[in-house]
Parts: structure tokens; C-alpha cells; sequence
């Protein structure tokens, strides 16, 4: 029935959540984000996670391409961009990216390439693990306001 | 009576990230605190809005990292031609860039991620900035026993009758200066209400016949008067003032002894990083002596032009190095050597018994006359000639305002461990933070202390409770973001049983399955919820 789609959409949503908290995934920055949203802002949460992902994306690619590069040694870049991506991660809560990042920029200061390249894997990694949380959590979300809406017809 | 004043409300913030995550982000906090928000995403973009309309914003906020200019020039640009407090903030809280933001003018460092507690009381800042510029005026004003201290304008100020709000900067102004001047008492040189402002260049005058007549014991206050040859000023504010001038030398003695404390701070001994430092500054070279030892402290200061220099904070440096190091210190909560905890006790002004000081004119020069508080440096650091319990003050103060601790350890140690550790886990390990936690009681004893002793009202007493609760929380848990839910918010990555302090509506967890009345309450209480 439609109320039990509602609830079980919800207890999917708040089972995602623990296990990302659980994990590490997330800290409590996050629930920040989610008590700035009211009704002036109806979809903050989602409109700042995707304005994070833009800038990660961009910096990542960015990353990659002058790490890849034969003759790279701008170390220093390599700091700036980390730092961008620390300190947009930590905005949204994003704990676990953070980290890696930090670690990553360890490398680069110590102008380690192979552990610079690890770094770069590994932040990687962790960021499209968090996307894909991410939007498994947005479409549970959506589905649920979706099952909601149809549950109190008018 | 209604207890009213300042009302932030409408105060016009202008916030300068290049992160639009946290532009957004910051936009939102800000505008939940119903500040009028604006944001850029340059530093140049925002001195042109700045320059654009001169009286359109009451505060700036921006990160030190900026891609177009640095923040810290931005800082100085700001405060030098618009004379509006600027915070900085950054996810960067090692101490050297803090002291630089505190060096360069900066009303506050904000550590991020920040907290919707520290947005709230940045209205104070403005506040504080207006008040400091209002007794600039009225200057020569008053009579009294001098004191340098004037927060009793703020405490009284804030206890006015009238309801203020930053739309009406003009008014404010008037109504400040009716305020003052209805609560001081011309006529009565002894009142205690009464008190002179010792404006710099009054402490310059004080100074300068202090170092002719020379020899300390000799300078008494009748002949420190005769050579300041100011007319309205009495004996009376005179020997007051000579007696804070004495406590506040006899500590910068003692804050020489431990230079293990100020040698030791790694940002703050190493030249190379001096004239990084000091590059930024207006009066070049001069300020170099600022971090060196004792010793070279005096001897560079003949070596220094008499003209005053332009950046006040700098060219502090007894003041802001020897003196409240320790205070910054314990504000960044870094590893302080266990000494300069009680160090910091032999700080604490109104303690102290004045001590016959040793003669060291040169230290004077040193301290006193090359600085100048610019009226447009930002309130903490303007007036530092004359304030400098203000000072001292001000850094203790303004730790709990940021909130943050600025604490480094907290960074580089998550990195070479599991990330899903505990906070348990972490404290053991951080030997630092055993001391702050030393440190964070001090602090917190001694905040308050001062705080009362200077008879400074915080606007709003419950900021003193959260306040302290931050620095105890935030320095004893090395990890700043948790300080100001009361969820107590624990790492959960490896303790499920941690789930079970929070409060019921956030539990999210598979343990149990809420009824349909708990889904509701749990759906109001908006998880993604619009």
C-alpha cells in the first residue's frame, strides 16, 4: 500500500545515512547542510552537493592531467588544488574525501610522485563513492517525496 | 527597563569565497542569521563592489586563499581604505597564518567548516569597530581616572535604551555620542565614571616625557605631567596610568624570561619566515626585529627610523609577541610548553602588583612609539597603544567568537590513521592535546576572569556559557566542528552503541523500525525534506 511505500522509502533513506556515518562517509558538517534547508530553500541540500561535485570534478580532472604529465613537477598546483578540494569537502560534510585529501597533500608536499599518484587513486576512489551515495540518497528522496504526494491525494 | 541595543539584524555582509560551496553555504548561514548577504566569488570583484558603494556593507568576511589576490592583501585593502572589520577564514588554522591575519588586521579568524554560533555574533565585531571610532572623536573629551580600558562605553552602550539597527548608520553615530556623553561626569575628576581616553597620542605624549626624565624611579606623575604639558589632564589620571604603564612593562619582562615559549613557537623564530611576514607591511624592514629574541630586540630598535610605522599590529611587538603570544597561543590551542600555563597566570593584569620597573627607555620606544593604530585598522588591533589590556583581552575573547581551534594536530593526524577511528582513539595519542586540555580550564578560568574584572558585559550572557562550552569541548575533543550542536556528536564509524547518545529523532539506524508516528516526527525534522 502507499503508506507503506512512504515509510519503508524513509527507512531505506535513514539506513543509507547511518551506514554512511557509520562509515565515515559523512560527518556531522552534513547534518548542518540538511538543518539550513527550510522552505526558502527547498532543495539546498541537493542544489550545494551538486555545485561540490561541479568544482570536485573540475579539480580532479585538473589533478589528473598534470599528474599524468611526463614532465610535471608543480607540486605546489598540486597543494592548491587539494586544498580547494579539502576545504569543499569539509563543507558539505564529505569526511572521508577529506582525509584522503589531506593525506594526498602530504605527498605532494614531500613532491612525491608515486605516492602522489596513489593519492590521487585513492581520493578518487573515495569521491565516486560518495557520489554514489549521494545520489542513491537523492533518488530514495525522490521517490519517497513522490510516494508521499501520492499518499495524501487532494 | 527594556534591555536592548544593537539589533544585527539587516547587517550588510559581503562575503568573499572562491569555493562556491561554501559561497552557498556561507550565503545561507548568513541569511538565517537575517543579515543582508551579498557574495563574490573574487577578491577583486569584491574591492570594486567595496569601492562601488562606500557606505553599502557593514563587514566583510573572505578566505585567505584566494585565487586573484591574496587574501591577506585584500585584509589590508579593506581596512586601510574602507575602515571595515574584516574576518578571515580558512580550513588552513596553522598558527602563523592566523597571527598573519591577526598581523594584517583581521577582527577574527574563522576556522572552517564554521559554525552558525560564530556568523551569529560577528555583528559584534561592527559594533565594537563603531564604538572604538566614536571615542576616537571624543577623544580629549572626559576626565577621570585614566583608564584605557573602554569597554565600559560597549557594556553601557549595549544597555541603552534605544533600539539600533544597521540601516541607520548616521543615527547610530549620534546616538552613541549622546550615550557617552550622558554617562560621563566632566565635572568630577575623581568619579570613577568619568575616565580620559588615552588616545595615542596622548600615551605618546606620556611616553615621551617618561623616556626625557629617564630613570623610572625619578619619573614621577607630577613631573610626567609638567612635561606632557596637557592641560586638562590631572595628576590623578596621570599616576594611574603610569601605574598600568609599569604593570604592563614589568609583564613584558616577565614574557622575555620565557622565551622558551616565544622561541619556541616554530612560525616565530625563523627570520626567513620574519620577512615573509613583514613583506606585507607598509614600513618595510623595520618590523624585522619583531620575533627575534630578547636580546636582538634591543638592539635592532636603535637601529629603527623614528616615524612611526603603518601597520600598528606589526610594530607591536612586545605587546603582540612576547605579551599575549601566550594568549594566542592558548586561543590556537598549539602545543604550549607546560611552563607558560602559569606563565600565562603572571599575565593575568589585575593580579599583578605593580613591580618598580628596571629602566629600559629603549624598550619603551620600542613598544609605545612606533605604533599607530590606524583608525582604519580593524578594533583588534586599533588603539593598541593604549589598549593593551584591551589586547590581551581581545585574543582571549575573541577564541571563543571564532570558537574554532585553531588546531593543526587535528589535521595532519587523521591522515595516518583509519579515518573511521574514534575521537578516543586520537586523544591519547595527541599528546598536544593533553595540553590543551591544560590550557583550555586556564583559559576558560582566566577568559571569564578578565572578562568580569574588566567589568565587560557580553551582550549576550548566554554566549559566555556556549562560549566556554566551545573552547572546553573543541580543545578537549581536538576537533573543532563538534562543539556547539549538544548533539555531543561522536565519530560513528566504529561504534554502533554511539548511535544511542543521540537525540532520538536523529537516529536513523537499522536497530529498530520507527512506527508510522515516528516516521512523520522524523519527516517534519527534514532530512531532505522540503
Amino acid at each position: 500500500m502507499l503508506g507503506l511505500g512512504v515509510d519503508r522509502l524513509q527507512a531505506d533513506i535513514n539506513r543509507l545515512l547511518a551506514s554512511l556515518f557509520h562509515q565515515g562517509v559523512l560527518d556531522e558538517q552534513f547534518l548542518q547542510l540538511q538543518q539550513l534547508q527550510d522552505e526558502t530553500s527547498p532543495n539546498f541540500v541537493y542544489d550545494v552537493i551538486n555545485i561540490y561535485f561541479d568544482e570536485s570534478e573540475k579539480l580532479l580532472r585538473n589533478l589528473r592531467l598534470l599528474l599524468m604529465d611526463r614532465e610535471f613537477s608543480d607540486y605546489k598546483k598540486i597543494g592548491l588544488h587539494l586544498n580547494q578540494l579539502v576545504g569543499s569537502s569539509s563543507s558539505i560534510g564529505a569526511r572521508r574525501v577529506r582525509n584522503v585529501c589531506v593525506a594526498f597533500r602530504s605527498a605532494s608536499e614531500l613532491s612525491n610522485r608515486p605516492g602522489c599518484l596513489r593519492g590521487l587513486e585513492v581520493v578518487e576512489h573515495e569521491y565516486h563513492y560518495l557520489k554514489n551515495m549521494m545520489h542513491e540518497l537523492f533518488q530514495l528522496e525522490q521517490q519517497r517525496i513522490l510516494a508521499a504526494g501520492v499518499r495524501y491525494p487532494m | 527597563m527594556e534591555k536592548s541595543g544593537f539589533s544585527p539584524v539587516g547587517l550588510r555582509v559581503l562575503v568573499v569565497d572562491d569555493d562556491p560551496t561554501w559561497l552557498k553555504i556561507l550565503e545561507k548561514m548568513l541569511k538565517k542569521c537575517s543579515y543582508e548577504v551579498t557574495t563574490c566569488g573574487l577578491a577583486r570583484e569584491a574591492l570594486r563592489l567595496l569601492r562601488e558603494r562606500k557606505d553599502g556593507y557593514d563587514i566583510v568576511i573572505s578566505d585567505v586563499n584566494m585565487p586573484d589576490m591574496d587574501g591577506f592583501k585584500l585584509l589590508e585593502h579593506v581596512g586601510l581604505e574602507l575602515d571595515l572589520p574584516v574576518i578571515m577564514m580558512s580550513v588552513d588554522g596553522e598558527t602563523s597564518r592566523v597571527m598573519k591575519g591577526v598581523q594584517h588586521g583581521a577582527c577574527d579568524y574563522l576556522l572552517k567548516p564554521i559554525r552558525m554560533k560564530e556568523l551569529k555574533i560577528i555583528w559584534q565585531h561592527v559594533l565594537r569597530k563603531k564604538l572604538q571610532e566614536v571615542r576616537d572623536i571624543e577623544g580629549c573629551g572626559y576626565e577621570g581616572g585614566g583608564d584605557w580600558i573602554t569597554r565600559y562605553d560597549e557594556a553601557h552602550f549595549l544597555g541603552g535604551g534605544e533600539d539600533v539597527s544597521f540601516g541607520k548608520k548616521r543615527k547610530d553615530f549620534d546616538f552613541e555620542k549622546k550615550l557617552l556623553q550622558d554617562e560621563s561626569d566632566p565635572s568630577s575628576s575623581s568619579s570613577k565614571k568619568a575616565r580620559v581616553v588615552w588616545s595615542f597620542e596622548l600615551h605618546q605624549k606620556f611616553v615621551n616625557a617618561v623616556n626625557q626624565i629617564g630613570c623610572d624611579h625619578k619619573a614621577g606623575p607630577k613631573k610626567i605631567l609638567d612635561l606632557m604639558n596637557v592641560p586638562w589632564l590631572t595628576r590623578e589620571n596621570v599616576a594611574s596610568h603610569l601605574q598600568k604603564y609599569r604593570l604592563y612593562l614589568s609583564r613584558l619582562e616577565k614574557g622575555k624570561e620565557l622565551k622558551c615559549y616565544s622561541g619556541g613557537v616554530k612560525n616565530m623564530d625563523s627570520s626567513p619566515k620574519d620577512v615573509e611576514v613583514n613583506s606585507g607591511y607598509q614600513s618595510p624592514g623595520k618590523s624585522s626585529y619583531v620575533f627575534s629574541g630578547g636580546n636582538s630586540l634591543i638592539q635592532k630598535v636603535t637601529e629603527i627610523d623614528p616615524t612611526p610605522l603603518a601597520s600598528a599590529s606589526l610594530s607591536d611587538p612586545n605587546t603582540d609577541v612576547i605579551m599575549p603570544p601566550k594568549t594566542k597561543k592558548t586561543r590556537i590551542g598549539f602545543d604550549p610548553p607546560i611552563s607558560s600555563s602559569s606563565a600565562f597566570d603572571s599575565l593575568l593584569p589585575w593580579n599583578d602588583v605593580p613591580e618598580t620597573l628596571e629602566s629600559k627607555p629603549v624598550l619603551y620606544e620600542n613598544s609605545f612609539l612606533h605604533q599607530q593604530p590606524l583608525p582604519s585598522q580593524s578594533s583588534y588591533v586599533a588603539n593598541s597603544a593604549p589598549s593593551l589590556m584591551e589586547e590581551e583581552m581581545k585574543p582571549l575573547y575573541e577564541t571563543p567568537a571564532g570558537g574554532s581551534s585553531v588546531n593543526a594536530d587535528e589535521f595532519l593526524m587523521p591522515q595516518d590513521k583509519n579515518p573511521t577511528e574514534t575521537l578516543q582513539d586520537l586523544d591519547p595519542s595527541a599528546i598536544s592535546n593533553m595540553k590543551l586540555q591544560e590550557f583550555s580550564s586556564n583559559v576558560t578560568n582566566n577568559t571569564e576572569a578578565i572578562l568580569r574584572s574588566l567589568n565587560w558585559e557580553l551582550p549576550e550572557s548566554h554566549h559566555s556559557a556556549s562560549l566556554d562550552t566551545d573552547l572546553d569541548l573543541s580543545w578537549l575533543q581536538g576537533e573543532h566542528f563538534l562543539a556547539n550542536t549538544g548533539l555531543q556528536f561522536q565519530d560513528y564509524s566504529s561504534s554502533p552503541s554511539l548511535l544511542s547518545e543521540l537525540p532520538h529523532h536523529l537516529w536513523y539506524g537499522n536497530e529498530r523500525l520507527p512506527d508510522p508516528d515516528e516516521y512523520s516526527f522524523m519527516v517534519d525534522q527534514g532530512l531532505f525534506i522540503s
